[in-house]
C-alpha cells in the first residue's frame, strides 16, 4: 500500500557484536501514531536507535523501509533528510553549541528569528534559545527542547523515546499539545502525513495523544500488538507477560 | 612628525640586561637573536593611516585595526618593523604614543619601566633593553573611560628582522580603557622574530579589557613578555587569539592582583595548523584578599603542538581562582598538552581547574546529524561552538569584532 511510512521486517539489530533485537516486524501509515511499551532493557530505545540509523546499531538481519525505499543501509543524516525525526531519551550536552544554533539548523535555513522565537515560546523555551544545548537542563527542560528541535525540523516519522518521563503535571499537558502539533492532530485524519512511534512507560501521554496502535516489547521481541488503551491496562493488571494474551 | 629617539634607560638595567644577554628563556625552543637582523629602514610618518597601503590596510584590518575609518576608535598607534608611523589620540583623557615619546614627555615613566616584567627574565628581555625600537604607550588619565577602544598594530614587512617592542599602558585610578592590538607579518613566508615587552599598571578601581589578534606565518617566532599589575578594585581582561601558523609561540604573561578585590581574566583562543608550535600560559598571583581569576583556554589543532599552562597561586584570604582548559584535537598528528596547576598558601583559598583534551565526542557529531546536519557540518557546527567564548565584559562591539575575527579563520580549520 502506498500509504506505508514505515515498514520493517525480521529486523534483528546487533550492539557491540552483542544481538538485542530479534526479528521485529512492524509497520506504520502515514497519519498514524503507534505506542510501544516493555520493561526497562527490553531493546525499545535500540529499535528507535536502529530506525534512525545510528551507526552503533548494526542491522544483523531484515530490512528497513521507509517510503518504499530501502533505508537499511543509508547514513543517519540521510535519514534525516529523508523525514525521521527522534527526540532522545538521553541526548548529550555539546558544549559551546547554543539550543539557537541547533533549532535553526533543525530549520535548515528556512527559519528566522521570528519563526524561531515563536516555535520557543510555543514549547516554553525561551530563555534556554542563549544557553548550550542540554547543558545544565533538567529532565523535563530536555522533553521540551527535543520536541522544540521536532517541530523545526518537521520529520514526516518522528520517534518518541519517553517523552514524557520525569515531566511533571503541569508540563505533561504542553508535551501532548506539542506532539500533536507534530503529528498534526489537528489535521483530518486523512489529511494527516505525519506519523509517531513513541515509548512510554507509564502511558500518561497517551491521555493527551490519541495513539492507534500498541506493541509490547520483551527481551528484544514484540511479543503483542493491539489496542494501546488496553495493553496498558493488562500490564497494569497483570504485567508485562500477560500481554501475549491481549494480542489480537 | 616623530622622530624615533635613543629611549634613555638607567645603566642599572643596562647592566643587568647584558648579564642576561645569553640567558636561555626557562620554556620554549631557543631561539637565537644573533640570527636576526636588528635594524630595518625607517618609515615614513603618516599623519592620515588610511593613507596607508591597500595590502598593508588589509593585513591590519584582519588583526582588527582598522585605518580607512578611525571614528569607532579611541586612539591609534602603529608600528612597521621598528618605527612607530602614525600614533594619535581620538579622545581627551587618553594618550597614546610611541613609548619614545612618552619617555620625554613624562619623566616618572621611568618608575614603570621594567617593573611588571624584570628586565634579566631571560635573553628576549634583555634583547628588548639592550636594542630597544619602540613600542607604544598607552594610557588614561584619572576617571576617564574610553567610549571606543584604542588601537595599536605591530606590523613586521622586512625579512629576517628582530622586532623588538616595549609597551606600557597605564589605567589611572578608575578610569577605563579597552585596546584591540594586532600583531601581524606582512609576507606569509619571510622568517622574523617578534619581542614584545608589554607592561600594564591598573591603578585603584580602573578597568582594561586587553583583545589581542595575532597572524604570523610559519617561519616567524614570537615571545611576547607581559606582566600586569592590578590594585584594589581594579579590573583586567585579556583575550588572545592566534589562529594562523606560526612558527614559534612562547608566551607565559604573569598578573599580580596586588590590591583588595582585583579581578583578572585570561581569555585565549589558540588553533595550530600543521607545524606551529604555540607554548602559551597564564600566571595569576592572587596576592591580596578578596582578588579573583579566571583563566580560559581553548585550543585546537589541526597538526600542530600546544602546550597550554595556567598558572594560579592564592596567599591571601577569600581569593578565588578557576582555571579552565579545554583542547580539541581536529586532525591526528596534532598534540595538546595542558598543564593546569595551582598553589595555595593559605587555608580559605579557592582554586580549581578543569582540563579536556580529546576529539569531537561521536555521540554529539551523531545528535547533530539525527537533526539532518552533514558530518562536516556537525562538525563545524561543534568547532564554531568551541570556539565561542562570549566574553563578559567586553564592548559589544569589541565582542563582535573578535568574533568575526575568529569565524574568519574558522574556514581554514575544517
Ligand atoms: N553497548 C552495549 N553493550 C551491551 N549491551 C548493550 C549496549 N547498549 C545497550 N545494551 C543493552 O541492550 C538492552 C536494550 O537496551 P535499550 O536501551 O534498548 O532498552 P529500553 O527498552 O529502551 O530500556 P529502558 O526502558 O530502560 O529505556 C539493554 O539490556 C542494554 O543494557
Ligand atoms: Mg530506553
Amino acid at each position: 500500500m502506498d500509504d506505508i511510512l514505515l515498514s520493517i521486517s525480521q529486523l534483528s539489530v546487533a550492539v557491540e557484536d552483542k544481538e538485542i533485537l530479534h526479528g521485529v516486524d512492524m509497520v506504520i501509515r502515514k497519519g498514524e501514531t503507534h505506542a510501544l511499551f516493555g520493561p526497562n532493557g527490553s531493546g525499545k530505545s535500540t529499535l528507535l536507535m536502529a530506525i534512525m540509523g545510528f551507526p552503533r546499531y548494526q542491522v544483523i538481519k531484515g530490512n528497513i523501509a521507509f517510503k518504499g525505499k530501502d533505508i537499511t543501509n543509508l547514513p543517519l543524516d540521510e535519514r534525516a533528510r529523508l523525514g525521521i525525526g527522534m527526540s532522545f531519551q538521553r541526548p548529550p550536552v555539546v558544549r559551546g553549541v547554543k539550543t539557537l544554533d541547533i533549532v535553526a539548523a533543525c530549520l535548515k535555513g528556512q527559519g528566522n528569528q521570528e519563526s524561531i522565537d515563536k516555535l520557543a515560546e510555543e514549547a516554553n523555551m525561551a530563555d534556554f534559545l542563549g544557553r548550550e544545548i542540554n547543558y545544565g537542563f533538567s529532565g523535563g527542560e530536555i522533553k521540551r527542547s527535543e520536541l522544540m528541535q521536532l517541530l523545526a525540523q518537521k520529520p514526516e516519522l518522528s520517534l518518541l523515546d519517553e517523552p514524557e518521563s520525569g515531566v511533571d503535571l503541569i508540563n505533561i499537558a504542553l508535551i501532548g499539545e506539542l506532539i500533536n502539533e507534530l503529528l498534526e492532530k489537528n489535521h483530518l485524519i486523512r489529511d494527516r502525513k505525519h506519523a509517531g512511534l513513541i515509548i512510554t512507560h507509564t502511558g500518561h501521554i497517551l491521555d493527551y495523544v490519541n495513539a492507534r496502535t500498541g506493541y509490547v516489547m520483551i527481551e528484544g521481541r514484540i511479543i503483542g500488538e493491539g489496542d494501546p488503551h488496553e495493553i496498558l491496562a493488562t500490564i497494569k493488571e497483570k504485567g508485562y507477560k500477560k500481554c501475549i494474551e491481549c494480542a489480537k | 612628525m616623530h622622530r624615533m629617539r635613543e629611549i634613555k634607560s638607567p645603566k642599572t638595567y643596562k647592566d643587568k640586561a647584558k648579564a642576561a644577554s645569553a640567558k636561555a628563556a626557562a620554556l620554549g625552543e631557543d631561539v637565537d637573536v644573533s640570527a636576526y637582523v636588528s635594524s630595518a629602514e625607517e618609515q615614513p610618518y603618516q599623519d592620515d593611516p588610511s593613507k596607508l597601503p591597500t595590502k598593508t590596510k588589509e593585513d591590519m584590518l584582519k588583526v582588527g585595526i582598522i585605518l580607512d575609518n578611525t571614528n569607532q576608535r579611541s586612539g591609534t598607534y602603529i608600528q612597521m618593523d621598528n618605527t612607530p608611523v602614525h600614533s594619535s589620540s581620538g579622545q581627551e583623557g587618553i594618550e597614546v604614543m610611541a613609548i619614545s615619546q612618552a619617555l620625554e614627555k613624562h619623566d616618572w615613566l621611568a618608575d614603570y619601566w621594567w617593573r611588571a616584567v624584570a628586565v634579566d627574565t631571560d635573553k628576549y628581555t634583555a634583547n628588548v633593553e639592550l636594542s630597544q625600537h619602540s613600542g607604544y604607550f598607552i594610557r588614561a588619565l584619572p576617571g576617564y573611560r574610553t567610549i571606543y577602544p584604542v588601537q595599536s598594530c605591530l606590523y613586521l614587512t622586512k625579512a629576517r628582522l628582530a622586532q623588538n617592542v616595549h609597551n606600557i599602558i597605564i589605567a589611572e585610578e578608575d578610569s577605563e580603557l579597552h585596546i584591540i592590538t594586532g600583531c601581524a607579518a606582512a609576507s606569509s613566508e619571510e622568517a622574523g622574530l617578534h619581542l614584545g615587552v608589554s607592561e600594564f599598571y591598573l591603578k585603584r578601581g580602573a578597568k582594561v579589557t586587553f583583545t589581542m589578534i595575532h597572524s604570523w606565518n610559519p617561519e616567524v617566532a614570537v615571545r611576547p613578555r607581559t606582566g600586569i599589575i592590578v590594585e584594589e578594585d581594579a579590573v583586567f581582561l585579556s583575550n588572545y587569539v592566534i589562529m594562523k601558523p606560526v612558527h614559534s609561540l612562547q608566551t607565559n604573561p604573569v598578573a599580580r592582583c596586588i590590591g583588595d578585590n582585583a579581578v583578572v581574566r585570561f581569555s585565549s583562543i589558540l588553533v595550530a595548523p600543521p607545524e606551529s608550535n604555540m607554548d602559551l600560559g597564564s600566571r595569576v598571583f592572587l596576592n591580596a584578599k578578596g582578588a579573583k581569576t579566571e583563566i580560559i583556554t581553548r585550543a585546537i589543532t589541526t597538526g600542530g603542538n600546544i602546550i597550554a599552562r595556567g598558572y594560579i597561586e592564592g596567599d591571601a584570604p577569600n581569593v578565588k581562582g578557576h582555571l579552565e582548559c579545554r583542547g580539541l584535537i581536529l586532525k591526528e598528528g596534532g598534540v595538546i598538552h595542558a598543564i593546569p596547576e595551582l598553589k595555595g598558601n593559605l587555608a580559605g583559598v579557592d582554586l580549581s581547574h578543569e582540563a579536556a583534551v580529546g576529539k569531537i565526542a561521536e555521540e554529539e557529531i551523531e545528535y547533530l546529524m539525527a537533526r539532518g546536519l552533514t558530518r562536516t557540518e556537525a562538525t563545524a557546527t561543534i568547532v564554531r561552538g568551541f570556539l565561542r567564548v562570549d566574553i563578559e565584559g567586553l564592548p559589544p562591539m569589541l565582542n563582535t569584532e573578535l568574533q568575526r575575527a575568529v569565524e574568519a579563520s574558522e574556514k581554514d580549520i575544517m
